[in-house]
């Protein structure tokens, strides 16, 4: 079925349906957020959205998520690894698990993340002698990163990690590649872009996050205030002004991450036809 | 699934290891076996598992022993509680009202898509994952700035005396525009695996429409629909950030489960945030059961076909 030639009268109706279904969803919220932070004369949008304290939590947020992505482009891989390729037993049960970050509210992960990272909890005591607080500070927001980005990795690269044809893994030790070797020049390459991608969509989930992050940081500006919080916090005080300019820079960076993870796919199944 | 090969006898691969291994390699996928390997296997294996406790399973067996710490008597106390009950019967009458709405828009957005090629369709598909990256906050906001007081409809909703923001429509709406995406993700990649032969098929012996869509297009789509139908679920359950927003957080009266969980903790009644919080773990489990069942019934249907 062809759209015929555009006249919206003579469309089907499902598109229709769908066509003004997101138009009410997501384009006249977006804009609205245009309209308010356009009310602004430029120069003074511009001061609020680069002022120290929006700097700041931009930089604490993105700063933040890239590191827990990267962190997580290691561990996540050597999970799909370990659930593709190694047998051992309740692995039914990780591998399920590993999909908890998406089911568990964040306000329950932030929660329990906050309890267990603080000075007496299960693993913040064992940091709380060597002076290093977690809860309420950059690194809970880290902990709390980690969760919530962790099964982007493992699931972008386990698919990928399961199709890998073990004949040129095994070509490459019989003509005597070491194991580094032949996991650098043989496994690497095949599967960095998904990485890559498990690693970007993990990053943007992360940048946006506020349940659990919002919970286990103090919120404390210039230390861990992360940008929604911001938000939020310049929403409660009435300043629209100020939340419209800063979330009009956090959805344009969303924007523009959500065609970067766009191409990195495309990217990703540039052999697939063959 | 190649068939393993019977080993050649080329120049053994691992020669800076001492040969201790000269058996031939198990038949599986497993690399050959060695003592280096064995612990490599291993090490790799406590190292994916000691960093899954640290971030997913201490946190997750937290929330349980938090919650029963003191027997079950405090946990079904607060369950108990009028907070909790209206908290618990708003969330659910959010989903029961998001999700059917979102898997109807779902199924027209995927039939629509899968059936149409047009220039531009890459990005009507972009934009429908637009609210997985857009910070519930912000959706929030935008909801704040379009049907708030001082919003852009804010004048006319006044005046037709609709509150949007602060009241249950709104957070109605930021719920649905956090789980937008799901259905239709599940739905799409069905409908174009499936094919038009058996709609067209149907079409020709004379079904109308409806027929077609009851009879051929949702028998093929059900597992998918249902799949994203579970994870909406569990997403419209959790969303805080967006509906936090909108909310105002009134108790009794736009307080969900997860907004309840975040005021108890806030004004230290722990125990009460623990209760509230297993309840949701609770689910979260059921929705994550379900998910891998109906994972491996989606595997089996491909393996099915396309044999």
């Amino acid at each position: 079925m062809k759209i015929s030639a555009l006249n919206p009268l003579k469309l089907p109706w499902n598109w229709r349906v769908v066509i003004v279904y997101l138009a009410f969803m997501l384009l006249l919220p977006m804009a609205a957020l245009f309209r308010q932070a356009s009310s602004l004369p430029f120069d003074e949008f511009w001061g609020i959205a680069t002022s120290p304290i929006a700097l700041s939590a931009y930089n604490i947020s993105f700063g933040t998520a890239a590191i827990a992505a990267v962190i997580n482009g290691f561990f996540g891989t050597l999970i799909a690894w370990v659930l593709v390729r190694y047998p051992f037993p309740g692995k039914k049960l990780v591998d399920a698990a590993v999909d908890l970050p998406f089911a568990l509210p964040t306000a329950v992960a932030g929660l329990t993340l906050a309890t267990i990272y603080s000075e007496q909890g299960w693993i913040g005591r064992w940091f709380a002698p060597l002076g290093i607080q977690i809860s309420f500070t950059r690194l809970g927001v880290l902990v709390s990163m980690l969760f919530i980005s962790l099964p982007f990795v493992v699931r972008t690269v386990e698919p990928v990690l399961g199709e890998l044809d073990h004949d040129i893994e095994e070509a490459a030790w019989s003509l005597g590649a070491s194991r580094f070797e032949t996991f650098r020049k043989v496994l690497l390459p095949q599967l960095f872009p998904a990485m890559i991608t498990g690693v970007a969509l993990g990053f943007s989930r992360a940048v946006g996050e506020f349940g659990s992050v919002v919970i286990v940081s103090a919120n404390l500006p210039f230390q861990d205030l992360i940008a929604p919080v911001l938000i939020f916090q310049r929403l409660e005080q009435y300043d629209f002004e100020g939340a419209a300019a800063i979330g009009t820079v956090m959805l344009l960076l969303s924007l523009v991450m959500l065609l970067g993870i766009n191409l990195l796919q495309a990217w990703g199944r540039r052999y697939d036809r063959s | 699934m190649t068939a393993p090969k019977p080993k050649m006898d080329l120049p053994s691969p691992q020669s800076q290891t001492p040969p201790a291994d000269q058996s031939p390699p198990p038949a599986s996928n497993q690399p050959p076996e060695e003592p280096n390997a064995i612990w490599l296997q291993r090490g790799a294996i406590a190292i994916a598992l000691l960093y899954l406790a640290a971030i997913l399973f201490l946190p997750a067996l937290n929330v349980f022993i938090q919650a029963f710490q003191n027997g079950v008597g405090p946990f079904l106390e607060t369950l108990q509680s009028p907070d909790f009950q209206s908290a618990a019967g708003l969330t659910l009458l959010i989903c029961v009202l998001v999700i059917p709405v979102n898997a109807a828009f779902g199924i027209c957005a995927a039939i629509a898509l899968a059936r149409s090629q047009f220039t531009g369709r890459a990005f009507v598909i972009s934009l429908l994952d637009l609210p997985f990256s857009i910070s519930p906050v912000v959706v929030g906001l935008m909801m704040v700035l379009l049907y708030g007081r001082r919003g852009w409809f804010g004048p006319a909703l006044e005046a037709a005396d609709i509150k949007i923001v602060f009241a249950l429509p709104g957070m109605i709406i930021a719920t649905a525009f956090v789980t937008l995406p799901f259905v239709a993700r599940e739905v799409l990649p069905l409908l174009e695996e499936m094919g038009t032969d058996q709609e067209e098929a149907a079409r020709i012996l004379g079904a109308s429409n409806w027929q077609v869509f009851w009879r051929i297009t949702l028998p093929n789509i059900r597992w998918g629909l249902l799949y994203g139908t579970i994870l909406s679920t569990a997403r419209a359950l959790g969303e805080f950030g967006a509906v936090s927003v909108v909310s105002g957080n009134i108790i009794r009266k736009t307080q969900t489960l997860p907004l309840f969980v975040e005021e108890a903790y806030k004004q230290y009644e722990t125990q009460a945030a623990y209760s509230a919080a297993v309840v949701l773990a609770l689910l979260a489990a059921v929705a994550l059961i379900l998910k891998t069942v109906l994972e491996q019934v989606l595997s089996k249907d491909r393996g099915q076909k396309s044999e």
